[in-house]
């Protein structure tokens, strides 16, 4: 399947990209967490949680279809 | 199953003080409407380890941003007897002493519109991907953090 990984804030900062695509099969969303962690070390450590197709899920979460994986520091607005 | 066209809540820049007063004045032939309730979110000049926040630089996850905005206002109708609601959030670059937020709710009552505004305004910092990066005098950041 073909994930679309997007990063935000202080993430974008940690990867230095804000955008990648990756072909990748069928996964936890904590497989693909550590894969991300793998490719870009400066995520290890860092707060953030993980949407799909901007619903909020939990590590468990199995990936199996194409989507948009976004990883999302710590919300600051207002 | 088709998506709805979801308001935009995000402004470029700071918030003016004419662009509230606009949003006041348009009500006056909402003639049911008792009594408003506005919150202003304002950048404050914290200072952190001696450096002073000088602007907070916006960015958010929009298509889940407006759909997050677009549920909190969802749950405040259906919580609360409200005439209208709008929120505006800045984007980009907001300089302290200036508003990034704008919640503006009316009812019949005044009881109701001091309820919801807290409601949404809580929601709001809470649920919503918007990324805030503090910057200090000497241009260096770190990143703020909802508590």
């Amino acid at each position: 399947m073909q994930l679309t990984i997007k990063y935000f804030g202080m993430l974008v900062e940690a990867t230095s990209i804000s955008e990648e695509q990756l072909q990748i099969d069928s996964c936890s969303v904590s497989e693909l967490v550590e894969k991300l962690i793998h490719q870009h070390p400066k995520l290890n450590k860092k707060d953030f949680k993980v949407a799909i197709d901007q619903q909020l899920v939990d590590r468990s979460h199995v990936i199996n279809t194409n989507a948009e994986i976004a990883l999302l520091p710590p919300f600051a607005g207002g | 199953m088709e998506k709805k066209k979801l308001k935009n809540v995000f402004v470029e820049g700071a918030i003016s003080s004419e662009f509230i007063g606009n949003s006041i004045a348009k009500h006056q032939t909402k003639t049911s409407i008792g009594a408003h309730n506005i919150f202003l979110g304002q950048v404050r000049a914290d200072e952190i380890e001696g450096k002073i926040i000088t602007a907070i630089d916006y960015t958010a996850y929009e298509e889940m941003a407006n759909q997050k905005f677009h549920e909190i206002r969802e749950a405040t109708f259906e919580k609360f007897d409200l005439t209208c609601m709008h929120i505006y959030h800045s984007l980009g670059k907001v300089n302290a002493g200036e508003i990034c937020l704008f919640v503006f709710v009316s009812s019949p009552r005044r009881r109701v519109v001091f309820e919801a505004l807290e409601y949404v305004v809580e929601a709001i910092k809470a649920d919503v991907p918007v990324f805030g990066k503090e910057v200090f005098e000497d241009q260096t950041h770190q990143w703020k953090q909802n508590t």
